[in-house]
Protein backbone atom coordinates (compact mmCIF):
# COMPACT_ATOMS: atom_id res chain seq x y z
CA UNK A 1 0.00 0.00 0.00
CA UNK A 2 1.66 3.50 -0.95
CA UNK A 3 0.38 6.62 0.63
CA UNK A 4 -1.17 9.15 -2.27
CA UNK A 5 1.68 11.51 -2.71
CA UNK A 6 2.77 14.15 -0.52
CA UNK A 7 5.13 17.32 -0.05
CA UNK A 8 7.60 16.15 2.62
CA UNK A 9 9.32 19.16 4.78
CA UNK A 10 11.89 18.32 7.59
CA UNK A 11 11.17 20.66 10.36
CA UNK A 12 14.69 21.82 11.81
CA UNK A 13 13.45 23.50 14.78
CA UNK A 14 9.97 24.28 16.94
CA UNK A 15 9.51 27.49 15.69
CA UNK A 16 10.12 26.36 12.08
CA UNK A 17 7.60 23.78 12.65
CA UNK A 18 5.01 26.22 13.54
CA UNK A 19 5.64 28.45 10.88
CA UNK A 20 5.16 25.58 7.93
CA UNK A 21 1.96 24.35 9.46
CA UNK A 22 1.01 28.06 10.04
CA UNK A 23 2.12 28.08 6.30
CA UNK A 24 -0.15 25.25 4.96
CA UNK A 25 -3.09 25.32 7.69
CA UNK A 26 -4.99 22.16 7.43
CA UNK A 27 -3.16 21.12 4.26
CA UNK A 28 -0.53 19.44 6.35
CA UNK A 29 0.13 17.09 9.14
CA UNK A 30 2.80 16.92 11.80
CA UNK A 31 4.64 13.57 11.98
CA UNK A 32 6.23 12.25 14.82
CA UNK A 33 7.04 8.60 14.90
CA UNK A 34 4.49 7.91 12.30
CA UNK A 35 3.30 4.97 13.78
CA UNK A 36 -0.28 6.00 13.85
CA UNK A 37 -0.08 8.34 10.77
CA UNK A 38 1.41 6.43 8.23
CA UNK A 39 -0.97 3.20 8.54
CA UNK A 40 -3.90 5.93 7.78
CA UNK A 41 -1.86 7.45 4.96
CA UNK A 42 -1.25 4.11 3.99
CA UNK A 43 -5.11 3.46 3.45
CA UNK A 44 -5.86 6.58 2.34
CA UNK A 45 -8.04 7.43 5.21
CA UNK A 46 -5.51 10.66 5.72
CA UNK A 47 -4.12 12.30 2.57
CA UNK A 48 -2.41 15.34 3.71
CA UNK A 49 -0.34 17.37 0.53
CA UNK A 50 2.14 18.16 2.97
CA UNK A 51 4.01 15.89 6.01
CA UNK A 52 6.08 17.78 8.50
CA UNK A 53 8.76 15.72 9.77
CA UNK A 54 9.12 16.82 13.52
CA UNK A 55 10.67 13.56 14.53
CA UNK A 56 14.14 14.67 14.57
CA UNK A 57 13.93 17.53 16.95
CA UNK A 58 15.58 16.06 19.63
CA UNK A 59 15.38 19.21 22.28
CA UNK A 60 11.54 17.75 22.76
CA UNK A 61 12.97 14.45 23.64
CA UNK A 62 13.65 14.10 27.77
CA UNK A 63 11.93 13.17 31.27
CA UNK A 64 12.44 14.89 33.70
CA UNK A 65 11.65 15.91 37.00
CA UNK A 66 9.52 19.48 37.32
CA UNK A 67 9.45 19.68 41.21
CA UNK A 68 5.82 18.59 41.66
CA UNK A 69 5.61 16.87 38.29
CA UNK A 70 7.65 15.15 35.79
CA UNK A 71 8.21 16.93 32.53
CA UNK A 72 8.29 14.90 29.49
CA UNK A 73 8.90 16.06 25.61
CA UNK A 74 6.20 15.58 23.46
CA UNK A 75 8.48 13.67 21.32
CA UNK A 76 9.56 11.16 23.80
CA UNK A 77 9.27 7.85 22.59
CA UNK A 78 7.45 5.24 24.40
CA UNK A 79 10.65 2.63 24.73
CA UNK A 80 12.49 5.93 26.38
CA UNK A 81 9.42 5.89 28.59
CA UNK A 82 9.84 2.07 29.08
CA UNK A 83 13.43 2.31 30.33
CA UNK A 84 12.98 5.58 32.55
CA UNK A 85 14.41 5.71 35.82
CA UNK A 86 12.70 8.71 36.76
CA UNK A 87 9.34 8.16 35.01
CA UNK A 88 9.14 4.51 37.30
CA UNK A 89 10.28 6.33 40.70
CA UNK A 90 7.86 8.67 40.18
CA UNK A 91 4.71 8.09 37.58
CA UNK A 92 5.30 4.33 37.68
CA UNK A 93 1.60 4.13 35.79
CA UNK A 94 2.59 6.09 32.64
CA UNK A 95 5.92 3.82 32.39
CA UNK A 96 4.00 0.74 33.14
CA UNK A 97 1.14 1.72 29.97
CA UNK A 98 4.15 2.83 27.48
CA UNK A 99 5.69 -0.60 28.07
CA UNK A 100 2.69 -1.94 26.45
CA UNK A 101 2.14 -0.42 23.57
CA UNK A 102 1.64 -2.31 20.53
CA UNK A 103 5.08 -4.69 20.49
CA UNK A 104 8.81 -3.14 20.60
CA UNK A 105 9.38 -2.04 17.27
CA UNK A 106 6.21 0.49 17.83
CA UNK A 107 7.70 1.35 21.00
CA UNK A 108 11.31 1.87 19.46
CA UNK A 109 9.53 5.04 16.89
CA UNK A 110 6.60 5.70 18.57
CA UNK A 111 6.13 9.09 20.71
CA UNK A 112 4.39 10.18 23.70
CA UNK A 113 3.17 13.76 21.66
CA UNK A 114 2.41 11.97 19.02
CA UNK A 115 0.04 8.90 20.40
CA UNK A 116 -1.91 12.63 22.46
CA UNK A 117 -1.68 14.58 19.12
CA UNK A 118 -3.81 11.58 17.53
CA UNK A 119 -6.23 11.30 20.09
CA UNK A 120 -7.07 7.91 19.50
CA UNK A 121 -10.19 6.34 21.88
CA UNK A 122 -8.13 3.02 21.48
CA UNK A 123 -4.99 3.62 22.15
CA UNK A 124 -3.44 2.99 25.74
CA UNK A 125 -1.17 6.07 26.30
CA UNK A 126 -3.93 8.98 26.33
CA UNK A 127 -6.07 7.05 29.07
CA UNK A 128 -3.18 7.18 30.96
CA UNK A 129 -2.35 10.56 30.42
CA UNK A 130 -6.61 11.45 31.52
CA UNK A 131 -6.33 9.30 34.45
CA UNK A 132 -3.42 11.23 35.56
CA UNK A 133 -4.80 14.88 35.03
CA UNK A 134 -1.91 15.63 32.89
CA UNK A 135 -1.57 18.96 31.49
CA UNK A 136 -0.11 19.98 28.06
CA UNK A 137 1.86 22.48 26.74
CA UNK A 138 1.32 23.60 22.84
CA UNK A 139 3.26 26.15 21.11
CA UNK A 140 1.64 28.12 18.41
CA UNK A 141 2.26 31.60 16.09
CA UNK A 142 1.08 33.67 19.10
CA UNK A 143 3.02 31.65 21.40
CA UNK A 144 2.52 28.93 24.22
CA UNK A 145 -0.45 28.03 26.15
CA UNK A 146 -1.77 24.95 28.23
CA UNK A 147 -3.89 22.56 28.08
CA UNK A 148 -5.57 20.37 30.99
CA UNK A 149 -6.57 16.82 30.30
CA UNK A 150 -9.88 17.62 30.41
CA UNK A 151 -9.62 20.12 27.73
CA UNK A 152 -7.51 18.38 25.24
CA UNK A 153 -9.50 15.07 23.78
CA UNK A 154 -12.80 16.03 22.01
CA UNK A 155 -14.02 13.74 20.14
CA UNK A 156 -12.83 10.61 18.18
CA UNK A 157 -9.08 11.65 16.54
CA UNK A 158 -9.61 15.27 17.91
CA UNK A 159 -7.58 17.27 20.17
CA UNK A 160 -8.13 20.82 21.14
CA UNK A 161 -4.54 21.17 19.50
CA UNK A 162 -5.32 23.52 16.81
CA UNK A 163 -3.78 23.48 13.02
CA UNK A 164 -0.89 25.53 13.95
CA UNK A 165 0.07 24.20 16.77
CA UNK A 166 2.84 21.69 17.82
CA UNK A 167 2.82 20.06 21.04
CA UNK A 168 5.63 20.56 23.14
CA UNK A 169 5.55 18.82 26.44
CA UNK A 170 3.38 16.80 28.75
CA UNK A 171 3.33 17.14 32.81
CA UNK A 172 1.88 14.55 34.69
CA UNK A 173 1.85 14.56 38.49
CA UNK A 174 3.89 12.66 40.69
CA UNK A 175 2.08 9.33 41.83
CA UNK A 176 5.20 7.58 42.70
CA UNK A 177 6.35 4.01 41.58
CA UNK A 178 3.06 1.85 42.75
CA UNK A 179 -0.53 2.24 43.53
CA UNK A 180 -1.85 1.66 40.13
CA UNK A 181 -2.80 -0.77 37.48
CA UNK A 182 -3.63 -1.01 33.90
CA UNK A 183 -5.84 -3.83 32.72
CA UNK A 184 -5.71 -3.96 29.17
CA UNK A 185 -8.14 -6.50 27.39
CA UNK A 186 -7.73 -7.88 23.55
CA UNK A 187 -7.55 -11.24 21.92
CA UNK A 188 -3.93 -11.16 20.33
CA UNK A 189 -0.57 -9.88 21.17
CA UNK A 190 0.39 -6.46 20.13
CA UNK A 191 -3.69 -5.54 19.36
CA UNK A 192 -5.14 -2.29 20.24
CA UNK A 193 -7.53 -2.74 23.84
CA UNK A 194 -10.53 -3.92 23.05
CA UNK A 195 -11.55 -2.69 26.31
CA UNK A 196 -8.55 -1.47 28.60
CA UNK A 197 -9.11 0.40 32.18
CA UNK A 198 -6.25 2.67 34.12
CA UNK A 199 -6.60 3.00 38.07
CA UNK A 200 -3.80 5.14 39.95
CA UNK A 201 -3.88 6.90 43.43
CA UNK A 202 -3.02 10.33 42.63
CA UNK A 203 -3.05 12.48 45.48
CA UNK A 204 -5.45 11.24 47.84
CA UNK A 205 -7.79 10.17 45.30
CA UNK A 206 -7.82 7.08 43.26
CA UNK A 207 -8.57 8.05 39.52
CA UNK A 208 -9.92 5.70 36.94
CA UNK A 209 -9.50 6.27 33.50
CA UNK A 210 -11.14 3.59 30.29
CA UNK A 211 -9.55 3.00 27.02
CA UNK A 212 -12.15 2.21 23.68
CA UNK A 213 -15.14 2.57 25.89
CA UNK A 214 -16.48 6.08 23.75
CA UNK A 215 -15.04 8.40 21.48
CA UNK A 216 -12.17 10.12 23.57
CA UNK A 217 -10.49 8.34 26.29
CA UNK A 218 -13.03 8.94 29.47
CA UNK A 219 -12.72 9.28 33.55
CA UNK A 220 -15.23 6.79 35.03
CA UNK A 221 -16.41 9.17 36.77
CA UNK A 222 -19.46 7.52 38.79
CA UNK A 223 -16.65 4.66 40.22
CA UNK A 224 -14.41 7.52 41.36
CA UNK A 225 -17.60 8.96 43.24
CA UNK A 226 -18.39 5.77 44.87
CA UNK A 227 -14.74 5.33 45.99
CA UNK A 228 -14.77 8.76 47.59
CA UNK A 229 -18.05 8.46 48.98
CA UNK A 230 -15.68 4.91 50.44
CA UNK A 231 -17.70 2.34 48.59
CA UNK A 232 -16.22 -0.85 48.34
CA UNK A 233 -13.90 -1.72 45.08
CA UNK A 234 -16.40 -4.27 44.24
CA UNK A 235 -19.54 -1.80 44.51
CA UNK A 236 -17.16 0.92 42.93
CA UNK A 237 -16.47 -1.14 39.76
CA UNK A 238 -20.02 -1.78 38.93
CA UNK A 239 -20.57 2.13 37.71
CA UNK A 240 -17.67 1.75 35.31
CA UNK A 241 -19.68 1.96 32.32
CA UNK A 242 -22.03 5.23 33.14
CA UNK A 243 -21.50 7.66 31.33
CA UNK A 244 -19.82 5.60 28.40
CA UNK A 245 -20.87 5.68 24.90
CA UNK A 246 -18.92 2.16 23.77
CA UNK A 247 -18.45 1.09 20.36
CA UNK A 248 -19.67 -1.76 18.56
CA UNK A 249 -17.43 -3.78 16.40
CA UNK A 250 -16.07 -7.04 14.91
CA UNK A 251 -14.11 -8.05 17.91
CA UNK A 252 -17.36 -6.64 20.77
CA UNK A 253 -20.66 -5.70 20.99
CA UNK A 254 -21.64 -2.73 23.52
CA UNK A 255 -22.76 -4.84 25.60
CA UNK A 256 -19.82 -7.09 26.12
CA UNK A 257 -17.64 -3.99 26.06
CA UNK A 258 -19.67 -2.43 29.24
CA UNK A 259 -19.36 -5.97 31.22
CA UNK A 260 -15.63 -5.31 30.33
CA UNK A 261 -15.52 -1.91 31.57
CA UNK A 262 -16.51 -2.87 35.01
CA UNK A 263 -14.46 -6.25 35.20
CA UNK A 264 -11.24 -4.66 34.24
CA UNK A 265 -11.81 -1.85 36.64
CA UNK A 266 -12.72 -3.79 39.41
CA UNK A 267 -9.31 -5.70 38.76
CA UNK A 268 -7.52 -2.82 38.27
CA UNK A 269 -8.93 -0.89 41.54
CA UNK A 270 -8.01 -4.40 43.41
CA UNK A 271 -4.89 -4.23 41.83
CA UNK A 272 -3.71 -0.65 42.84
CA UNK A 273 -4.77 -0.90 45.92
CA UNK A 274 -2.67 -4.39 46.47
CA UNK B 1 13.74 14.14 -3.14
CA UNK B 2 17.38 12.88 -2.37
CA UNK B 3 18.08 10.45 0.60
CA UNK B 4 21.16 8.81 1.72
CA UNK B 5 21.60 6.06 4.78
CA UNK B 6 24.52 3.94 5.85
CA UNK B 7 22.55 0.02 4.99
CA UNK B 8 24.57 -2.79 5.71
CA UNK B 9 27.65 -0.38 6.35
CA UNK B 10 27.52 0.62 2.51
CA UNK B 11 26.25 4.47 1.80
CA UNK B 12 23.35 4.58 -0.38
CA UNK B 13 21.95 7.27 -2.24
CA UNK B 14 18.86 7.65 -4.52
CA UNK B 15 16.06 9.89 -5.43
CA UNK B 16 12.67 8.60 -4.44
CA UNK B 17 9.33 10.13 -4.09
CA UNK B 18 8.58 11.07 -0.45
CA UNK B 19 5.79 8.68 -0.10
CA UNK B 20 8.27 5.89 -0.18
CA UNK B 21 8.41 3.70 2.44
CA UNK B 22 11.82 2.33 3.90
CA UNK B 23 10.92 -1.54 2.87
CA UNK B 24 10.74 0.10 -0.85
CA UNK B 25 13.77 1.74 -0.73
CA UNK B 26 15.61 -0.85 0.88
CA UNK B 27 14.09 -4.20 -1.76
CA UNK B 28 13.73 -1.87 -4.86
CA UNK B 29 16.62 0.55 -4.69
CA UNK B 30 19.19 -1.53 -2.97
CA UNK B 31 18.21 -4.47 -4.22
CA UNK B 32 18.04 -5.89 -0.43
CA UNK B 33 14.88 -8.38 -1.08
CA UNK B 34 16.06 -10.53 2.25
CA UNK B 35 13.51 -7.88 4.35
CA UNK B 36 9.99 -9.09 3.19
CA UNK B 37 6.78 -7.10 2.74
CA UNK B 38 4.23 -9.08 4.48
CA UNK B 39 0.46 -7.79 5.72
CA UNK B 40 2.29 -4.17 5.03
CA UNK B 41 0.03 -2.87 7.92
CA UNK B 42 2.98 -2.76 10.62
CA UNK B 43 1.20 -6.22 12.22
CA UNK B 44 3.24 -8.84 11.06
CA UNK B 45 7.40 -7.67 11.87
CA UNK B 46 8.54 -9.53 8.78
CA UNK B 47 9.96 -5.94 7.47
CA UNK B 48 11.49 -5.88 10.56
CA UNK B 49 15.24 -4.09 9.98
CA UNK B 50 17.42 -2.20 12.45
CA UNK B 51 17.51 1.91 12.05
CA UNK B 52 20.59 2.87 14.39
CA UNK B 53 20.70 -0.60 16.36
CA UNK B 54 16.80 -0.32 17.03
CA UNK B 55 14.06 -2.91 15.18
CA UNK B 56 11.52 -0.98 13.20
CA UNK B 57 8.64 -2.07 10.86
CA UNK B 58 10.12 -0.75 7.66
CA UNK B 59 6.51 -1.12 6.18
CA UNK B 60 5.83 1.88 8.34
CA UNK B 61 8.82 4.38 8.20
CA UNK B 62 9.41 6.36 5.24
CA UNK B 63 12.94 6.30 3.62
CA UNK B 64 12.64 10.05 4.45
CA UNK B 65 12.73 9.18 8.14
CA UNK B 66 15.63 7.10 7.85
CA UNK B 67 17.87 9.81 5.98
CA UNK B 68 21.23 10.25 7.50
CA UNK B 69 20.88 6.77 9.70
CA UNK B 70 22.39 3.06 9.80
CA UNK B 71 20.36 0.66 8.96
CA UNK B 72 20.88 -3.01 9.00
CA UNK B 73 18.91 -5.95 7.58
CA UNK B 74 19.37 -9.57 7.39
CA UNK B 75 22.13 -9.50 4.22
CA UNK B 76 24.34 -7.44 6.80
CA UNK B 77 24.40 -10.19 9.77
CA UNK B 78 26.95 -12.42 8.48
CA UNK B 79 30.45 -11.22 8.65
CA UNK B 80 33.14 -12.98 5.87
CA UNK B 81 30.71 -15.48 5.22
CA UNK B 82 30.35 -16.72 8.93
CA UNK B 83 26.27 -16.26 10.16
CA UNK B 84 25.67 -13.76 12.81
CA UNK B 85 24.92 -16.08 16.27
CA UNK B 86 21.11 -15.52 15.87
CA UNK B 87 21.04 -16.41 12.52
CA UNK B 88 23.85 -20.16 13.80
CA UNK B 89 20.34 -20.27 16.58
CA UNK B 90 17.70 -20.35 14.14
CA UNK B 91 19.74 -22.73 11.61
CA UNK B 92 20.81 -25.22 14.59
CA UNK B 93 17.07 -25.05 16.49
CA UNK B 94 14.88 -25.10 13.40
CA UNK B 95 13.36 -21.92 14.45
CA UNK B 96 11.99 -22.04 10.91
CA UNK B 97 9.72 -24.01 8.31
CA UNK B 98 8.51 -21.54 4.90
CA UNK B 99 10.92 -19.04 6.06
CA UNK B 100 9.14 -15.99 5.28
CA UNK B 101 8.96 -14.09 8.93
CA UNK B 102 12.45 -15.37 9.22
CA UNK B 103 14.48 -12.03 8.26
CA UNK B 104 12.06 -9.99 10.49
CA UNK B 105 12.19 -12.43 13.19
CA UNK B 106 16.14 -12.99 13.52
CA UNK B 107 16.16 -8.75 13.41
CA UNK B 108 13.76 -8.66 16.08
CA UNK B 109 15.99 -11.05 17.69
CA UNK B 110 18.94 -9.13 17.57
CA UNK B 111 17.26 -5.88 18.89
CA UNK B 112 15.68 -7.71 21.77
CA UNK B 113 19.46 -9.40 22.97
CA UNK B 114 20.85 -5.63 22.76
CA UNK B 115 18.23 -4.57 24.74
CA UNK B 116 17.96 -7.61 27.36
CA UNK B 117 21.24 -9.86 26.86
CA UNK B 118 19.97 -12.72 28.77
CA UNK B 119 16.16 -12.92 28.36
CA UNK B 120 13.89 -15.44 30.09
CA UNK B 121 11.67 -17.49 28.09
CA UNK B 122 9.06 -14.60 28.68
CA UNK B 123 11.05 -12.52 28.07
CA UNK B 124 11.73 -13.64 24.49
CA UNK B 125 7.74 -13.96 24.09
CA UNK B 126 7.17 -10.52 24.78
CA UNK B 127 10.00 -9.54 23.05
CA UNK B 128 8.78 -11.18 19.73
CA UNK B 129 5.35 -9.86 20.05
CA UNK B 130 5.43 -7.76 17.11
CA UNK B 131 6.55 -10.32 14.80
CA UNK B 132 4.35 -13.01 13.74
CA UNK B 133 4.67 -16.76 12.25
CA UNK B 134 1.98 -19.14 10.91
CA UNK B 135 4.29 -22.39 10.79
CA UNK B 136 6.41 -22.88 13.85
CA UNK B 137 3.78 -22.07 16.98
CA UNK B 138 7.00 -19.87 18.02
CA UNK B 139 8.32 -23.04 20.03
CA UNK B 140 11.21 -22.79 17.97
CA UNK B 141 11.89 -19.58 17.20
CA UNK B 142 11.76 -18.71 21.00
CA UNK B 143 14.42 -21.87 21.66
CA UNK B 144 16.72 -19.98 18.66
CA UNK B 145 16.51 -16.42 20.80
CA UNK B 146 17.43 -18.60 24.08
CA UNK B 147 20.30 -20.72 22.33
CA UNK B 148 21.78 -17.28 21.33
CA UNK B 149 21.65 -15.52 24.69
CA UNK B 150 24.64 -14.15 26.40
CA UNK B 151 25.45 -17.19 28.52
CA UNK B 152 23.58 -19.69 26.57
CA UNK B 153 25.29 -23.02 26.37
CA UNK B 154 27.14 -23.04 23.45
Amino acid sequence: MIPAAFEYVRADSRGHAVALVAEHGDDAKLLAGGMSLLPLMKLRLATPAVVVDVGRLRDLSYVVDGGDHVSIGALTRHRDLEVSELLAAECGVLRAVAAQVGDPQVRHRGTLGGSAAHGDPAADLPAALVALDATFVAGGPGGERIISASDMFRGFLETALAPDELLTEIRVPKSGPSGFSFQKFNRRAQDYAIVGAVAARVGGATNVALVNMGGTPLRAVAVEEALAGGAPLADAARFAAEGTDPPADANASVEFREHLARVLVHRALEAAAG
Amino acid sequence: MRVAMTVNGVVREHDVEPRTMLVEYLREFCGLTGTKVGCDTSSCGACTVLVDGESVKSCTMLAAQADGADVTTIEGLATDGALHRVQQAFHEQHGLQCGFCTAGMVMASVSLLSEIPAPTEADVRLGLEGNLCRCTGYHNIVKSVLAAAEGAPA
